[in-house]
Formats: C-alpha cells, structure tokens, sequence
C-alpha cells in the first residue's frame, strides 16, 4: 500500500470514529422496533425471569400521558443495566440504563404514555433478565 | 435551541444523589404542527454520566422519554468536591454537557 493513501486511510477512519461510535452504541433496532417481544429480542434477552425485587414506583393513572414520572429500582445484586419499555407506545422500548463504578440500580425518569398500558422493566444480570410489570391509567394521550 | 442543564448533586449519608434537567424538544417525529406538518424527530438518543472523570452512567433513549428530559442517579462512593459530568447527544448530532461538584444535602 502507498504510504500516502494509508495515512489518509487512517485519518478518515479517526476523523468517523465519533460518529461510527455513537451509532454503534445505539440500539437502533430496539428502539425502532414496533412490538414488544422484537425490543425484548433486539435487547438479546433469551428468557424472561419474573421477580418482585424490581420496585416501579408510578401513579396508578396519569393524568397526562406527555409527562410520567417513573422510578425504578433492582435490588437484585449484579444488577448491570434496567431498560424501561411501554407495551402500547408506538414504539415501546423507552430508554436503556446501564450501571457502573459504584452507581446504583436507581433511576428516576419522565416518560411519555400513549394510551393506558403495562409498564415492563427488564433488568439485565449476566447473562440473565429479570422483569417486573405495572399497569398505568393514562387518561389524556402524549404521544404526538 | 438552550442546552443549559440544571444540576444538583447532593451527598445524602451512603450515597449522593444526582437530579438533572435538560432542555430538549425530544421531538419523536410523529407529532404534527399547526400546519399540518409532521415535525422531524429530534430527540436525544445516548446519556453518559461521569464521577471524576469514571463512567458511570450510561443510558440509551428513544423516543419515549418526556420533552425537557429529567433523570435522577444516586452514586455509592463520592465525596464533598468530586465532580460529577453529564453529556448527552441527540439524532441529530448536537451535544452538551456540564458538570457539578458533590454538596452536603
């Protein structure tokens, strides 16, 4: 290989880094997916563990679908990621968080709710997920 | 667009909690305007949070999460002073990020 041609080669390749990382990191077909077992898929989770050491705490009904607050803990220990899906959102898998370095399983968070539906968290541990569900009321849309 | 984040990261016995509000539309690309128009989505798709500089936080988003986005951490092990960094990027590629050291609640 010409050595020009090479060092150009390697400049490009730097200068996309950011942008090929980033986009690495997304789980576009997660988030893109429509049904919920495809989000549960494209999130490689194999078979679902059901389990009462996931706490949810969100209003029974929302009077606002635009804004609801949620919050989530795991009490399970090894706990390494929480992602938070909507069963009946147009596109259900809401956000993914992973853990590290001392930082608890806890997050607190505002979603949108486009119609009354289950509320799944799928915790990540190992090689294993845990889920736990709770059904909200939402009385007023808020996805537009 | 402001890209001001508001921050507070409060030291609360055994761990510290971190409250955060950013300033974004999180458009998801289904909602229309006045005129009828679908507006494009535009919504922040990766958060990363750091403790002095160590990951440890970090989130994936759709398009689920509420316009003006709020999210609250705790972190076992920081102390008075350390500073604690959040960056977000959206589709669209805009970024911001701020920092905020460590307070006694």
């Amino acid at each position: 290989m010409q050595r020009r041609s090479f060092l150009l080669g390697i400049l490009t390749l730097v200068a996309l880094a950011p942008i090929k990382v980033l986009a690495a990191l997304w789980n576009r077909p997660a988030f893109e997916a429509v049904k919920i077992e495809d989000v549960t898929q494209h999130l490689n989770v194999s078979e679902e563990i059901p389990s009462s050491d996931i706490l949810i705490v969100a209003p029974e009904r929302a009077e606002n679908g635009a804004v609801v607050q949620v919050e989530v803990r795991s009490n399970i220990n090894g706990t390494e990621a929480i992602a938070i899906l909507v069963e009946n959102n147009p596109t259900p898998l809401i956000a993914n968080f992973m853990f590290s370095h001392g930082a608890e399983p806890f997050v607190v968070t505002r979603i949108k709710m486009a119609e009354t539906s289950d509320l799944k968290v799928v915790v990540k541990v190992g090689n294993q997920y845990f889920t736990h569900a709770k059904n909200i009321t939402v009385l007023e849309n808020g996805c537009g | 667009m402001d890209k001001s984040m508001k921050m507070r990261a409060q030291l609360k016995g055994d761990y510290t909690e971190v409250k955060v509000l950013m300033s974004h539309p999180m458009e998801t690309g289904r909602r229309k305007n006045d005129f009828d128009q679908l507006v494009p989505a535009h919504f922040v798709q990766l958060l990363t949070a750091t403790l002095n500089g160590q990951l440890v936080i970090e989130a994936q988003w759709g398009t689920g999460i509420a316009k003006n986005p709020y999210l609250t951490f705790r972190l076992k092990g920081a102390k008075l002073g350390d500073l604690v960094e959040v960056t977000w990027h959206d589709n669209l590629g805009e970024t911001a990020t701020q920092s905020i050291a460590v307070t006694q609640a």
